[in-house]
């Protein structure tokens, strides 16, 4: 059953991403509140999966490369019921599949990542799979922006086009910061919508918090032509927390009882 | 040396022996650059920032470009250290690695933290346990895993005079720090206690975990010989030849793979020279998990416990040595 509404739902996700974070004292949770209204619009409205069957082989895949901002994952595929709270209270516990980096053994969950850079190249070779199988599954990849100082990246950005993989569509979250510094500081990616353009990628821009552009950017039926599709969803870290928004330390702060509640009254409030 | 009269001086990471080592030998040694890929509070790197802006460079994340650039500034004179986690300073490049840096020896230094299990929460993706052995293999690769702040703060300064590739191991916990002391020199193996029973040799963090095995033995009448073998490559031979020679047993003790770690090493030594019987304490063909660091090294039989163990095992080995 598809959750109908992708804000209830990414509100949802928002709330319980904070909660894991601070019950866990978990990492990283900037990056998970900047990807959360894509990930809850997938999950509502784009993504064909069925929860008692998450190997269904006619499920569209969803590959999540920057697996440190695991909660967001986590939150989404409790919320849509792949598991129930109780199992993902165990994160980051002694034996739990809830590893703090995204964990494979988890119902729902395609691939491990932890190690960025490495889930593009996974989703070409599915992609090329569905082609040559005839399928009309789908391929989504998040990856973060830093993560796209990987080389790794750009061998899977070449392969892509060439290969025609028009049944692929990459995610950036392009939320401008990364864990030591900006992206303009460390290592900068732009003009990054040329790039992709001048590498053979159809290419779209958004706001990736406005749920509607993020709806008519995924959606499969738009897709016309050979090319595979990137949507560069431009974001905020934090996004949604006001003390956490742009904000570097909390690429790995975790919040405490006072920033949980505070975080918790922000999200409840927003339509 | 007795086990009373190790001395422990505090306690604080091994990482924090890093930064405060690049910072000591970036005063001393102006060839000394550093590199990163975005991991520059994980690694301590910040006072060596602060002071040598124009001899650090920032890379990104992007862990093979940065082993070139360290192949490419070692050949004009630099002395390049590059510093990310340990999984992404070995696997994610190896083949950088062996190419660029190991074939014609440079001299770089790779220096790896967040090593092992005591990593903890962030689980098996970044649990490194088979970096000893990938990097151990390279011909002329050096592979220094240090076992406190005070020696991973000695080996990084010490790195800088010693030519040709270094890999240097180190971690992300807090642990005791016992060898402020204590002299530090690469390929030495360091005798920490005497004693008659055993020979346990061990490395890193579990350096710790066998003297405080060593401690509850001592209650028991037995009596360790702990040396601390922080250059795995190449191996102190002749030290260790002569400890097992008078305890005629051993047992290795490391956060790693059994597969290619210190206990290979030291089983290939024995095999050759004085065939001895041996107990490893390391993990046994397995991956990591998100935990408590503690609670992990317990789980995966690398607490003091498994270490006490290991020893009763090998001592019933040596008055009886045939195998059940
Ligand atoms: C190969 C690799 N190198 C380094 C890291 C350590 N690391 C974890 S998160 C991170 C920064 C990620 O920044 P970004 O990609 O911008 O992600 P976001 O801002 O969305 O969290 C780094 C360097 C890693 N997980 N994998």
């Amino acid at each position: 059953m598809l959750p109908s509404n992708s804000k209830v739902l990414a509100q949802k996700v928002k709330k319980c991403l904070l909660t894991l974070a601070h019950h866990h004292n978990a990492s990283h949770v900037g990056g998970a509140l900047s990807i959360a209204d894509v990930l809850s619009v997938l999950y509502s409205r784009i993504l064909k999966y069925d929860t008692s069957h998450p190997k269904w082989e006619e499920r569209d895949r969803l590959l999540y490369s920057k697996g440190h901002a695991c909660t967001a994952l986590y939150a989404v595929l409790k919320e849509v019921g792949f598991y129930t709270d109780a199992a993902l209270q165990t994160f980051t516990q002694n034996g739990s599949l809830f590893t703090s980096h995204v964990n494979h053994k988890v119902a729902g969950v395609e691939l491990s990542t932890g190690s960025l850079g490495h889930a593009l190249s996974v989703a070409c070779g599915m992609a090329l799979a569905g082609k040559r199988k005839k399928t009309d599954w789908h391929v989504y990849t998040i990856v973060s922006d830093g993560e796209l100082n990987e080389g790794s990246n750009w061998e899977a950005i070449l392969f892509a086009p060439h290969h025609e993989l028009n049944n692929m569509t990459l995610i950036v979250d392009f939320n401008k910061i990364q864990s030591f510094g900006t992206i303009k500081e460390v290592l900068d990616l732009d003009p990054l919508k040329d790039k992709f353009n001048s590498f053979g990628w159809d290419t779209i821009e958004i706001d990736g918090h406005n749920h509607s552009e993020i709806y008519e950017a995924l959606r499969k039926d738009t897709i016309h032509g050979s090319k595979p599709r990137v949507v560069i969803a431009h974001t905020v870290k934090g996004k949604g927390v006001d003390f956490m928004e742009n904000q570097l330390a909390w690429h790995y702060k975790s919040p405490n009882k006072e920033q949980l509640e505070s975080a918790i009254g922000q999200i409840n409030q927003q339509k | 040396m007795k086990l009373q009269e190790i001395t422990v001086t505090g306690k604080k990471a091994t990482r924090d022996g890093f930064g405060d080592g690049l910072a000591a030998v970036g005063q001393t040694n102006s060839k000394v650059v550093a590199l990163c890929a975005d991991l520059v509070g994980s690694l301590k790197m910040d006072a060596f920032i602060k002071a040598f802006p124009q001899r650090f460079v920032q890379v990104g994340i992007a862990e093979a470009n940065m082993m070139g650039i360290a192949a490419g500034l070692a050949t004009a004179g630099k002395i390049p250290y590059t510093g990310t986690f340990a999984n992404f300073s070995t696997g994610r490049v190896y083949d950088q690695i062996r190419q660029s840096i190991a074939y014609s020896h440079k001299n770089v230094k790779i220096c790896a933290s967040h090593a092992g299990l005591t990593l903890g929460e962030d689980g098996a993706t970044h649990q490194i346990l088979e970096d000893i052995g990938l990097m151990k293999m390279l011909p002329g690769m050096t592979v220094i895993n240090p076992c406190d702040y005070a020696q991973t703060k000695a080996a990084t300064i010490a790195i800088a005079e010693h030519y040709g590739p270094v890999y240097l191991r180190f971690g992300r916990p807090s642990w005791p720090i016992f060898t402020t002391n204590l002299p530090f020199e690469i390929g030495k193996a360091l005798p920490l206690t005497t004693g008659s029973d055993v020979t346990i040799l061990a490395t890193g963090h579990l350096v710790w975990n066998a003297l405080e095995a060593a401690k509850r033995l001592g209650l028991e009448g037995i009596s360790c010989e702990v040396i601390n073998i922080h250059t795995i490559k190449p191996l102190d031979t002749a030290t260790i030849l002569d400890s097992v020679s008078k305890t005629r047993c051993v047992v290795t003790a490391e956060e790693h793979q059994r597969n290619g770690g210190l206990g290979d090493s030291v089983a290939q030594l024995l095999s050759r020279k004085m065939p001895t019987p041996m107990e490893y304490v390391a993990v046994n063909d397995s991956f990591g998990e998100s935990g408590d660091p503690m609670e992990l090294l317990d789980k995966y039989g690398l607490g003091v416990k498994d270490v006490v163990i290991a020893v009763q095992n090998v001592l019933k080995r040596k008055k009886s040595p045939v195998l059940v």
